[in-house]
This record gives structure tokens, sequence and C-alpha cells, in this order.
């Protein structure tokens, strides 16, 4: 279990209260308005940003003070997720040891997890000579070798058009499960959270809410989501 | 946003010990320099007539430059033309020249018997001397217009081209653009223009100490050295250090209320296309300044190059000198540019301030400190190469800072996150993320530091054993022993180098380098 306890992050005029909990296993979306925070909750989770009040705990154990790369959780980003200096390779082997000084064993596993997104034979390829799709297989073979019990996408595969998008969350959604990871997605556009179906989380006027089941949640959004939904 | 910055702890010492170098050189040597002084000597007349010819050749010349510019700014701003890259790249060329390669070429063209005075001699008239106030203004001139032209042009080139179209459908004659449009970038950029120029002319050392000289073109640089150097009068030097220095910095404080342009701007090979204004006049402004620039560097070549085989042995050693000396310097300002900007990070940006100390710091008092902290254990003359490596890096330091610190902010902005949740500190991170980033930064700056190291004629002086002497200061004495030939051959070989060094570090921080 993953609980917001009493959570406040304040940054200058803005501020944000959290007080929820998504269960072990759970695909959560993160849904609202521009500027409400979304990304602020998920950076909070992640460590990038500091909590002023509350704890953030993960099956029972405190996690707000925990420098990010201890934290239990691997991270997608939005964009920058390959470092574009090093090969596909290195940028997944980054996932097992941050000075890449890889054991035989540990090349294999690299190997295997390029191959498990479908991205076999590429590993000395440079991101920039990968496709948009591809470059983001490679992050998340990386957040298969990360092997936190947690992941945490923000607003990924944005720069994907509709058909590839959906292609990725499916793979992403299909590793999750093999994994039994936790979820946790921000995103703009309700369809990425129908795709994901579990619950959403509306961020919106400050607070974040309690996770509801996506379906009936989108079927009849409160006003302040339909505002800018639009229709 | 209020973030946690991830350190990378390693910084911290490496970055605490620069900055302890740092102000030793520049704050410690100018106390060390005033507490040997035994009596407080008062400044003299000539002390402050050199103050007074400081500050006025400085004003001229960055006025000369700036003025100057203008005409040749705008007719690279509006005109394109076979050669006009060329004639940019030699535009950003005096920066890493050597000063006293530029003298001499500036010699062969305006001296006694420069192409100058041999025509006036022809036509049977007096022949124009070089040296006094009118050479070290000229040679700054020679030095800044340059640097003023690209400055302007890039204020010119900011002006968004849409609106010289509307000004033209709206018929506009060059008057009115020039009302409209232009005039008032100017007034925006050339306060800023005029504040650099006037801020790198007054700590010139090498051109008063070759075209100056005597109570009317005596910079502050060089009364220091001729109080240390021939008088050994120690107080007077530090408190020309001094004065120096609260010049120097009352100036940087000025210049951060006026708004400095950063000379690192986009591309300047743009030319939006009119049809205003007159062909002709700015081709003559563009010919000029070509001929200006162009025809002491061809002096150099055709006068050197004869000369080439002949070069002594100690011109050769000297050579050799300066090469190790540029690159352990370069190697040195990068190590120091990069320990600042990773501990800027971290403490705030008032520890890359430390690093442009050095702009107000005078490097012949940074020199005479460090022979009074040293001269007790260690032979001055072994000093000679270490102490010119260590303050041609303080020198440099501000300029690589410049190209450093940007960079690697933006590869914090674009990778600190990925690497914090990747675990990614310490060694690791410099290694993997931070140092792969800053290729193309740390190149520039290291060919730069590596340039002005090659050619700098400053604190060498100090120590001129022709035993240790760089090229530079070997140069300079062929050109004081009036003999020329060896000297045009030493300066194209000085004048090589420093290209080549500049070249060969630019270059290796931009091959293979995936962005």
């Amino acid at each position: 279990m993953l609980t917001f306890e009493n959570v406040e992050i304040v940054q200058g005029d803005f501020a944000l209260k959290a007080a929820l909990s998504v269960p072990a296993g759970a695909k959560v979306s993160v849904i609202g308005p521009s500027g409400a925070g979304k990304s602020t909750l998920l950076s909070a989770l992640a460590g990038f940003v500091p909590i002023t009040a509350g704890r953030i705990l993960w099956q029972g154990r405190d996690i707000s003070n925990v420098v990010p790369a201890e934290r239990p959780l691997a991270m997608v980003f939005q964009d920058s997720n390959l470092f574009p200096h090093l090969t596909v390779a290195q940028n997944v082997g980054l996932g097992l040891k941050p000075s890449l000084k890889l054991s035989a064993r540990e090349t294999d596993r690299v190997r295997d997890a390029l191959a498990r997104v479908g991205l076999s034979g590429m590993g000395a390829r440079k991101p920039a000579a990968l496709s948009g799709g591809q470059q983001s297989r490679v992050a998340l073979a990386r957040v298969l070798l990360r092997d936190k019990p947690i992941m945490v996408l923000d607003e990924p595969f944005a720069a994907l058009g509709p058909a590839l998008r959906a292609e990725m969350l499916a793979l992403m959604d299909e590793i999750a499960r093999e994994r039994g990871l936790t979820v946790l997605m921000v995103t703009h556009d309700p369809k990425d959270a129908r795709q994901l179906d579990g619950s959403t989380t509306l961020v919106a006027d400050g607070i974040a809410h309690a996770p509801v089941p996506t379906g009936p949640f989108l079927d009849a959004p409160p006003d302040v989501l339909r505002d800018y939904l639009g229709g | 946003m209020a973030e946690r910055v991830q350190p990378i702890s390693l910084s911290n010492l490496g970055g605490a010990a620069v900055v302890a170098l740092l102000l030793v050189l520049t704050l410690g040597t100018l106390g060390a320099v005033a507490w040997r002084a035994e009596e407080l000597s008062a400044l003299t007349k000539n002390d402050w007539s050199a103050v007074r010819f400081t500050l006025w050749q400085a004003a001229v010349s960055a006025v000369l430059s700036a003025v100057c510019a203008i005409p040749v700014a705008r007719a690279l701003a509006r005109r394109q033309f076979r050669g006009r890259a060329l004639l940019l790249t030699v535009l950003g060329a005096p920066f890493i020249l050597p000063v006293v390669v530029a003298v001499l070429g500036l010699l062969a063209v305006y001296g006694r018997s420069g192409i100058i005075s041999e025509t006036l001699n022809w036509a049977g008239l007096e022949p124009i001397s070089i040296y006094g106030w009118h050479g070290v203004i000229l040679a700054h001139v020679f030095f800044n217009l340059p640097l003023a032209t690209r400055l302007i042009l890039q204020g010119w080139l900011a002006i968004p081209a849409e609106r010289f179209r509307l000004a033209q459908s709206l018929g506009f004659t060059s008057r009115d653009m020039a009302r409209h449009l232009e005039w008032p970038m100017l007034r925006e950029v050339l306060p800023g223009v005029v504040m650099v120029i006037f801020l790198i002319c007054t700590t010139s050392f090498a051109v008063a100490l070759a075209l100056g000289g005597g109570p009317k073109a005596t910079t502050i640089e060089l009364a220091i050295y001729q109080a240390f150097r021939f008088d050994f009068d120690l107080s007077k030097a530090a408190l020309l250090g001094l004065v120096q220095f609260v010049i120097c910095v009352g100036l940087a404080l000025a210049s951060f209320a006026i708004s400095v342009p950063s000379g690192q701007g986009a591309g300047l090979d743009r030319v939006v296309y009119r049809n205003d204004g007159s062909r002709v006049l700015d081709g003559i402004a563009i010919g000029v300044v070509a001929l200006f620039l162009i025809t002491p560097l061809a002096m150099i070549v055709a006068k050197g190059l004869p000369g080439l085989p002949e070069l002594s042995v100690n011109i050769l050693s000297a050579a050799w000198r300066s090469v190790w000396v540029a690159v352990l310097s370069a190697g040195l300002t990068v190590v120091m540019a990069l320990s600042l900007a990773l501990l800027s990070l971290k403490w705030g940006r008032g520890v890359e301030a430390v690093g442009y100390l050095s702009v107000a710091a005078s490097p012949l008092v940074i020199g005479t400190g460090l022979f009074i902290l040293t001269y007790r254990w260690v032979d001055p003359v072994l000093l000679a190469l270490p102490v010119t490596v260590v303050v041609n890096a303080a020198m440099s330091l501000p300029f690589t800072l410049r190209a450093v610190s940007p960079a690697l902010r933006q590869v914090e902005a674009d990778y600190g996150r990925l690497a914090a949740s990747l675990g990614l500190t310490g060694w690791a991170r410099l290694r993997i993320v931070v140092l792969p980033r800053l290729r193309r930064p740390l190149g520039f700056g290291a060919g730069l530091a590596a340039a002005l190291s090659m050619g700098d004629l400053g604190v060498i002086t100090l120590f001129a054993d022709p035993n240790h002497a760089t090229l530079p200061l070997a140069l300079y004495n062929l050109m004081t022993a009036y003999r020329m030939q060896e000297a045009f051959a030493a300066a194209l070989v000085l004048l090589a180098l420093s290209l080549a060094l500049f070249w060969l570090f630019d270059r290796g921080g931009r091959v293979n380098a995936d962005l």
C-alpha cells in the first residue's frame, strides 16, 4: 500500500494537499487541469520536491526523506529519458549500476530486457538513431532492470502519435502485470486513463483526491474536470 | 521551483580548494604586496597621470571602437557577399591573437619603417610614428573594433526581419529605418559595448609595454611593472594594484547596471534582405575594416615566412616551453571552471563570482605577490613558469567559466532528475553524465585558455630570464633588440601555435559529440 498521509506541498503561492492510499498492484491515472499539481504530486513521491507536511509511506515504511534513487519506484519522464551520448545498452545498464561497470551476467540481463521490449540487436545504437517509439521502449527496458515495485510515469509517450502511444501503454501495462507493479501515471488525455483502466485520482483546486474507478468517474466527471476536458 | 539539489559530493572539496586558491591569488597577493611594502609611499604625480591616462585611453579606445563598428555592423547586417562568413571568423580571431604579434603587425604597417612611412618617405614626406598614446589607442581599436562589430551586429540581427519588411512595404527610407528601428536598438546596445571595451582596455599591459611608456603613455599596469622591475618599490606596486582593483570593481559593478551583451549569442550568418542604403558605402565600410584587420596579419605572414628556416634554437625552445605552459594552463583553467560551476550549483551563484575576480586583479600584482610569498624558500627563477601557468589559468577562468557554467546548469535542468532517480552520484555522475554533456563548452573553454596563455605577455615579464622565457617574451626581446627579421618569423610561429592550440581543443570537444 502506498499512502500519502496528510501530505502538503507548498511552493510559493502554490499549495497541494494529498491524503490518499493506493493498494499495491493498483493502476492509477492522475488527471486534472493544467497547473493543478499532477506532476508536482509525482515529483514529491519521487523525491524531487520536498513535502512541507505529512508523510509518504510504502508498505508502512516512511519514505519521505529517502533520496530519489533509493525510493521504491522507477520513473519514466515526459522527455529526456535517455542520455544521448550513451548507447541504448548503456542507457538501460544504468538501471542496474550507475557506474556502468557491468559483469557478464548483468550484460546478459540488459540484453534480455531489450529483447523483452522488442529491441533485440539495437543495444549498440545511440538514441538519436531510434524512432520516438523505440526510445520509449528503451526507457521501459530500464524500468524492468530497476526492479522497483512502483512505476511512476509523468505524461509518458507525450511526443508520440495516438496509435503509437496506445501501443506503448499496452506494453507498459503488460510489463506492470508480469511484475505485479503498482502504476501511477500522469496524463492529460482521458483516453489514456480509460486504456490503463484501474482507478483515477483527480488533482484540482489544490487537492489530490482519493482514487476512484476510472470508467464511472470519466462517464460522469465533476465540473472542474468537465471544463478542462471540454464537453 | 524549490528543488532539492542532488549533490555531487566530491566537488565540495575540490571546489572549496579552487575558491581558496583564487582568493589567495587575487586578494591574498594584493595583501602580500601591501604588507611587504616597508613604508607607505604616496602616489606621485607621475602615478596619478598613469591613472588618468589609463582611464582616458580606455574611454577613447572604447568610444572609437564602438563608433567605427556601427557602419561596419550595419553593412554586414544587410549585405550578403562572398567571404562574409570568413570575415565574421576574422572578426572573432583577435580575441585569441597574441598581443605581441598584433603589435608587430601594426608596426609593420604604421611603424617608422612600415608600409605607410615608406610610402610617405617615397613621396618626400615625414614618416609617422606609432609609439605613444596614439599607438596604444590604435592597437586597442585593432583588438576591440572586431568585438564591437560582432556585438552590434548581434543587436542588428535581433531586430525581427518582419519589421524591416513592414518598413519596406511602408516605403521607409534609410533615414526612417535608422530612426524607427536601428537607433533604438543602438541606444540599448552601445552602452554595454563601450563598457566591455573600456574594461578590457583599462587592464591593458602588453600594448602599453610595447607601444606606450613615458609620462604621457603609461598605464597603471605598466606603472606596476616599472615599480617592481626597475625600482623594486613594492609599496607603490601594491598601491597601484589597489587603485586598479578599485577601478575594475567599480567598472564591473557599473556594468551590472548597464546590460552588457554576452558575445556568445546566436549565429551571425543571417542576412535580412533590404534594398535601402548605399551599396557603395557599405562596401567601403567592409573593405576598410577588412584591410585594417587583415593587413597587419598579412605582413606577419609575408615577413615571417622567409625567416622561418633561420629561427634560432632559443626561439624554438621558447616555443616548446610556451606550448606546455599553455596546455597545463588550459587544463588547470578547465578543472577550476568545472569545480566552481559544480560548487555553485549547491552553494549558489556567489561562488561563481570568485571566478570572475581575476577580471579586476592585475596579473603583475599577482606575480609580484607570489614572488614575495615564496622567494625565501624557492628560487624565483624556478617559479617563473609554474607561476605563469597558474596566473594565466586564473586570467582565462572568467571566459571559460562563462562557457561552462550555463551549460552545466542546462545539463542539470535536462538530466538532473533522471540522474538522481538512477542514483548517479559522485564520480559516476561526473564521468557518465557531466563530462560527456559538457564536451563542447569544455573544449571551447580549454581552447580559449590555451590560446590566451600561449600569447600572454604579462606576468612572465617579471621574471625576464632568457633561459625561462616563453615565446611571447622571447619575441618581445627580439623586438626591443631590433632583430626584426627573426622577430617576424617568431611572431608567425606564435600566431600559428595560438590558432592551432585553440583549434585542436575546440575541435576535440566537437568531434563525435552526440547532441
